[in-house]
């Protein structure tokens, strides 16, 4: 993965108080919209999904006072660019006791970019279980759809060309919260479809 | 990047740990209703076994089919093996036929080296097993079930006793081990020792008592009698007796302990029918985890465009 920091300095975006303010934003969305939290589950998408994930169920469960059951969804094995580049890694999927069978699943993510990593997920949950609906939440939209799919919740809009590059960091992994926004990358990163994680 | 796996020598760290890893999270599709991946679909997996082998092709085989490719079982038996046809023509044949990997067993030590580097095949090859010299995934599936039971394999104490001279599986297991970490003694004989064995990276021992003080692992190995042309002990009784594990053996062993065996296992001569069947024995587990470490081979193989193991990290 290419840090921006490489050719242009990052600019920071969203300062650690920002992303909770949109994480707690986003919580109380999902309340809202499907009034309560009866029977919601939370998937997030590794990497940095899942912190994010855990996050909003934790605010969630403290406004309805009660646990909300969180896992995660690796997408890995159903990328459609699996061929594209070497096989990689796998991330944990990991749901929660109850299943997915007729539930809201909200899945997670940093950053929604193409919409390929989203396609993928919604394969992913079909081999999983048959969800009631399914809905997306992200920290950052950058725009530059290749697919259908948009957000439900979206932490914050963020207008970008396809040159620059976005990173979402998590204190869970990074050791502190922000959303940095790197200078151009050269021609390499011009193409959406190779989102991965938060740093493209 | 190496597209074949022909030798648990050609396995990093990395590339061990990572198969490892990811066998790990694919462990967890066989729990699920729908067991199957689309990962590999579209490619041929052919598995071309010259040698009979039950639990190595059924596994292979899964695995193959749980990452949706397409599979061909090739048996030397029935084909045109049987008419003499050589291991050039048939690997020409299965390039014609476009295998992706080929899964070869052999009962000739280095055939699926010379697979890999003639030329005639440009799929990846995959060492099931080659005569008295290699079993990779076997080895993988071993330290794969170590590491569930004993979470660390690093520093461990891993006892392999019996037919060391026959066994692939041995070989495969010293050399993964002592990528590892493990500390691995092999018990035999002297007979059942072969040739050079103070030049691998493990100890070796004569005394099988005396070696399962302090172990983590006991490994048996079954005895080879089909590649015995010569006796090389004196009496099967004898062979149990010495090298045989049997209830009062295992009693000494310590609490956490495993008892492994790659099967088939003969009952009442390596291993007694009561060990065999004790909780310590995980010998059905590999079975279970063979599946899964397979699937992770083959993903990392040719899951992508190219393959993931012996990067340069």
């Amino acid at each position: 993965m290419v840090r921006s920091e490489s050719s242009h300095e990052a600019r920071e975006v969203l300062d650690a108080d920002d992303v909770q303010r949109a994480l707690t934003r986003i919580a109380h969305e999902v309340l809202e919209r499907n009034k309560g939290a009866q029977s919601v589950v939370l998937l997030g998408i590794p990497s940095r999904g899942v912190p994010l994930a855990q996050r909003l169920a934790t605010r969630i469960g403290e406004v309805e006072g009660r646990a909300v059951p969180v896992g995660s969804l690796d997408i890995t094995m159903f990328r459609d660019d699996l061929r594209m580049r070497p096989a990689r890694g796998l991330g944990r999927t990991e749901l929660p006791d109850g299943g997915i069978d007729d539930a809201v699943v909200v899945l997670v993510d940093d950053v929604l970019y193409s919409g390929r990593t989203i396609r993928a997920a919604l394969d992913a949950l079909s081999e999983l279980g048959r969800p009631q609906s399914v809905q997306l939440a992200v920290l950052v939209d950058r725009g530059h759809r290749q697919f259908p799919i948009r957000a439900d919740y979206v932490g914050k809009n963020l207008p970008t060309s396809t040159r620059e590059t976005v990173q979402v960091l998590v204190s869970e992994l990074d050791g502190s919260d922000a959303v940095l926004i790197g200078g151009t990358e050269g021609d390499d990163s011009a193409d959406p479809s190779g989102e991965q994680g938060g740093s493209v | 990047m190496t597209r074949h796996l022909l030798s648990a020598a050609d396995l990093s760290l990395d590339d061990a740990t990572l198969i490892l890893d990811t066998a790990d999270e694919l462990a967890r599709v066989s729990d699920r209703p729908v067991k199957k991946l689309p990962t590999l679909r579209g490619r041929t997996v052919v598995n071309l076994f010259f040698e009979d082998s039950t639990r190595t092709r059924i596994s292979f085989e899964a695995a193959a089919k749980r990452l949706s490719a397409d599979v061909i079982n090739f048996s030397a038996k029935g084909s045109s093996v049987s008419k003499g046809e050589s291991l050039k023509d048939t690997a020409l044949t299965l390039e014609a036929m476009g295998a992706d990997a080929v899964v070869i067993r052999h009962p000739a030590s280095g055939a699926p080296h010379t697979l890999a580097h003639s030329g005639w095949i440009g799929g990846s090859i995959v060492n099931a097993g080659d005569g008295t010299h290699e079993h990779p995934t076997q080895a993988l599936l071993d330290a794969f079930t170590m590491r569930r039971h004993l979470s660390t394999i690093s520093g461990r104490k891993v006892v392999i006793v019996g037919d060391v001279l026959h066994s692939r599986v041995a070989r495969s297991n010293v050399l993964l081990l002592a990528t590892l970490g493990a500390e691995v003694t092999l018990v035999a004989p002297p007979t059942l020792l072969p040739v050079g064995v103070g030049q691998w990276p493990c100890e070796h021992s004569y005394d099988l008592d005396a070696s399962l003080v302090g172990a983590d692992v006991v490994m048996m190995l079954r005895v080879q009698r089909e590649r015995m042309n010569a006796a090389f002990f004196p009496s099967v009784r004898e062979y149990s007796r010495r090298y045989g594990l049997d209830a009062d053996r295992m009693s000494r062993l310590a609490d956490h302990a495993i008892v492994m065996h790659p099967g088939p296992m003969n009952r009442g001569l390596e291993i007694t029918a009561a060990v065999a069947d004790s909780d310590r024995a995980v010998i059905i587990e590999q079975v279970t985890n063979g599946v899964s470490v397979r699937m992770a081979v083959l993903y990392l193989l040719l899951g992508g465009s190219d393959s993931a193991l012996g990067g340069d990290q």
